[in-house]
């Protein structure tokens, strides 16, 4: 056991610093400190700076065009990226279709699809969940039937994150009636400008807009978009959901947020003296930087074991739960913190002179609430306790 | 960065765990852990003869160990079986001993058996309270005061004692027969003493003592830690065992999805308990080592409890017994919280390092 950084380690940290000094624009990093709201070109003008320098796929393999990272390099890169406000790679292509594609593609929807990704030059979103098939993912209704060279789509697709700025969906569509659930489901690859696909917004909880229902009103697909076998879909399913959970404890960005908080609570006066004075209040930060020390650790062991086994293993589930609530731990102390100032809708306060709390906390409530979504998208906590349950209790 | 054990720590922990599973099943534990002197000394020799002491000592200080994972690996192994033997004081000592350059032999050989005083009654945590004093005394010392909660002290041959000389943290020893030693046993097996201090002859082995009293604290601490992974480990294992086997309503209870969340819920406290213990072996002797183990020690208390509560409550009846094994543990990982520095105490250390 070695919990040290090599030199070779720390001389990275040093690149991933000095690159990120010099390439992230100052525009999209104010953004993010802001709060969020970040415009699909700031997003995509991030992935091409990162695709350039070759940091955009940062798990795939090497023969892929990744940059062939251990586990400590991506942790580094992960935490330094969200110490300089970089945004959150969108995951979509990369972390989940990628992988997808890599394992269970044909040669043609390789050199197809993954350049595509690896350039920024194509936005995927995902076609999953439905109105009636939320955590039973299984039971969606979807259809493709097959006429001729074509699949034609008809149903409802939602919860699409980011698919205002998506020109391509992959989705999850029933091929096979009279059987299981799961043995009539194939992963279909749709292009976005198809005649028949309508995009609504959804409107979240704090005002924001960020996921979308997708309608398919007789979608001509090409059958050649299939992914792997017809009907074998829910296999790729489940592979790209624990894909997904691979980068999930959010350690990066809760690292963050606990610096954020630090920073507030110094800042923020209550009982005459700083709010970080108060012992009830640093006892709850103390608390959850103790659970964020320890989640560290528990990723980083889980990322190398998933680099010893070659992938990532149902003990993410763990990541995933512990990582959740404890990033929204952190966001509710960053709400509080604010006390009664966490209250104006953002925007609401438009002379900056009257603004109750300093603009880089303005959002704090906002995200508060938005961040309630971490422990019910991905598999809710609850879908990771049965996977738990199944695979490693064995129950 | 790595986390895998080298292969001379594998070792000591595959030969400790067949050797505890062997000669220190749970039978012959409770029969051992309750009765006094509350160990075994065969056992101890036993035991030290396979080196666990030497383990637990640096190398250039006659050991072969003594480094963070190395206390880990000795004491993740005594907890799994829930071993009563004192070697929390041989540890502690061991620190004290090497910060002053003692000699360290029948420590290692187990032929003298160490406990360490520190705590007192009205500063059990708190050092900078107590309030045992030392005084010169021809050409040694003498010391005054009430030790509190000295583990292994029931069967000690020399006790380390902090005492204060001249208003400055001292180390002393003091034979254990100089000394009025009232032993008991404790609730969750074991043993230890209140040592009663009356013009007690001693010996200076450390002045000023404090950087070495915070080392042994921290050694320590890890230690306890290290032994709830192991005792959390093995009640986990005892828990999933149960919930296949156990029938109720026509079924085994484990296909209630209302005891399955539950446990998972124990295994991901489990894994950053075992994350934390691993953040804080790494920290041993480092800068940062008494907040890394702090945090540790906190977290552990709190993942500690609710293995221990949830365990026998999924149970049911079966784990407030005597007879079966998960009482025992469920003892051992709540009480094990307040030696050296329980949950809250740990946490307030915490934030003591947001004051700056």
């Amino acid at each position: 056991m070695d919990l040290s950084y090599s030199p070779e380690e720390r001389a990275f940290e040093q690149e991933v610093r000095d690159f990120l000094k010099t390439s992230l624009p100052d525009h999209i990093a104010a953004a993010v400190r802001a709060g969020g709201d970040l415009t699909g070109d700031m997003l995509q003008e991030w992935h091409r700076i990162l695709s350039a320098k070759g940091w955009l796929a940062t798990t795939w393999p090497k023969e892929y065009g990744g940059p062939g990272w251990t586990p400590v390099q991506r942790h580094i890169f992960e935490v330094e990226c969200n110490r300089f406000h970089a945004p959150r790679i969108v995951p979509f292509g990369l972390a989940m279709l990628g992988p997808v594609i890599q394992t269970f593609g044909n040669e043609r929807q390789k050199k197809d699809v993954l350049p595509g990704i690896l350039s920024a030059e194509d936005w995927w979103c995902q076609g999953y969940s439905e109105p009636g098939a939320g955590s039973d993912l299984a039971s969606l209704k979807t259809r493709a039937d097959r006429e001729g060279d074509h699949y034609v789509i008809n149903g409802q697709k939602t919860w699409t994150t980011l698919g205002q700025f998506a020109n391509k969906i992959f989705c999850l569509v029933r091929t096979k009636f009279d059987c299981k659930p799961q043995e009539g489901i194939s992963f279909v690859l749709v292009d976005l400008d198809t005649p028949g696909i309508e995009m609504r917004p959804i409107r979240l909880i704090e005002g924001g807009y960020e996921v979308n229902e997708v309608f398919f009103t007789d979608v001509r697909v090409p059958v050649e978009n299939l992914v792997g076998e017809e009907n074998q879909g829910w296999t790729i399913a489940k592979f790209l959901l624990t894909h997904e959970r691979t980068n999930i404890a959010g350690v990066g960005s809760s690292m963050q947020a606990l610096e954020e908080v630090k920073a507030l609570a110094r800042r923020v006066r209550r009982n005459g003296r700083p709010l970080i004075q108060d012992p009830l209040f640093a006892a709850r930060i103390a608390q959850v930087e103790i659970d964020l020390e320890a989640m560290k650790i528990t990723n980083l062991r889980m990322l190398f074991q998933a680099q010893k086994q070659g992938h990532p293993g149902p003990e993410t589930s763990i990541l995933k739960i512990k990582g959740t609530v404890i990033n929204q731990e952190l966001r509710d102390l960053a709400r509080r913190a604010l006390g009664p100032s966490a209250a104006p809708f953002p925007g609401a306060v438009t002379d900056g002179n009257l603004a109750l709390s300093p603009p880089d906390t303005a959002k704090n409530a906002a995200r508060y609430f938005n961040n309630r979504k971490t422990s019910i998208f991905g598999g809710s906590n609850e879908i990771q306790r049965n996977i738990l349950t199944k695979t490693m209790l064995e129950l | 960065m790595n986390f895998d054990l080298t292969e001379d720590r594998q070792m000591l922990a595959d030969t400790l765990n067949r050797y505890l599973a062997d000669q220190y099943g749970m039978e012959t534990r409770n029969a051992v852990a309750y009765e006094a002197p509350f160990h075994d000394p065969a056992k101890w020799s036993a035991m030290t003869d396979l080196g666990i002491a030497g383990a637990l000592v640096p190398e250039e200080q006659g050991g072969f160990g003594g480094a963070g994972f190395d206390i880990t690996v000795v004491f993740e192994a005594l907890g799994k079986a829930l071993c009563p033997e004192p070697f929390l004081g041989t540890l502690m000592a061991a620190r004290l001993l090497g910060a002053a350059g003692a000699d360290m032999e029948t420590l290692v050989s187990g032929e003298t058996r160490y406990a360490v005083g520190l705590g007192e009654i009205d500063a059990a945590y708190d050092l900078d309270n107590i309030a045992t004093t030392a005084a010169a005394s021809g050409d040694g010392y003498v010391l005054n005061g009430r030790k509190s909660a000295v583990y292994g002290g029931q069967d000690a041959d020399l006790i380390l004692v902090l005492a204060n000389l001249d208003g400055v943290p001292a180390i002393f020893s003091v034979a254990a027969k100089e000394a009025n030693v009232v032993d008991y046993g404790m609730i969750d097996g074991g043993g230890a003493a209140e040592v009663l201090l009356e013009d007690a002859p001693a010996t200076l082995l450390l002045a000023d003592a404090s950087t070495a009293v915070q080392d042994a604290v921290n050694a320590g601490r890890l230690a306890l830690c290290a032994e709830a992974v192991g005792a959390m480990e093995t009640t986990y294992e005892v828990l999933v065992d149960y919930l296949k086997t156990r029938k109720q309503f026509g079924r085994p209870i484990g296909t209630f999805q209302v005891l399955q969340h539950r446990t998972v819920d124990l295994l991901t406290e489990i894994e950053q308990a075992r994350s934390i213990t691993i953040n804080a072996a790494a920290s041993l002797g480092e800068d940062d080592a008494t907040l890394k183990i702090a945090m540790a020690k906190n977290l552990i208390g709190r993942a500690a409890r609710l293995v221990a509560e949830e365990a026998i409550q999924m149970h049911g009846g079966i784990a407030m017994t005597w007879e079966y094994s998960v009482s025992h543990y469920g003892k051992r990982l709540i009480m094990l919280d307040a030696q050296l520095g329980d949950t809250d105490q740990c946490l307030s250390e915490v934030m003591q390092s947001y004051a700056a």
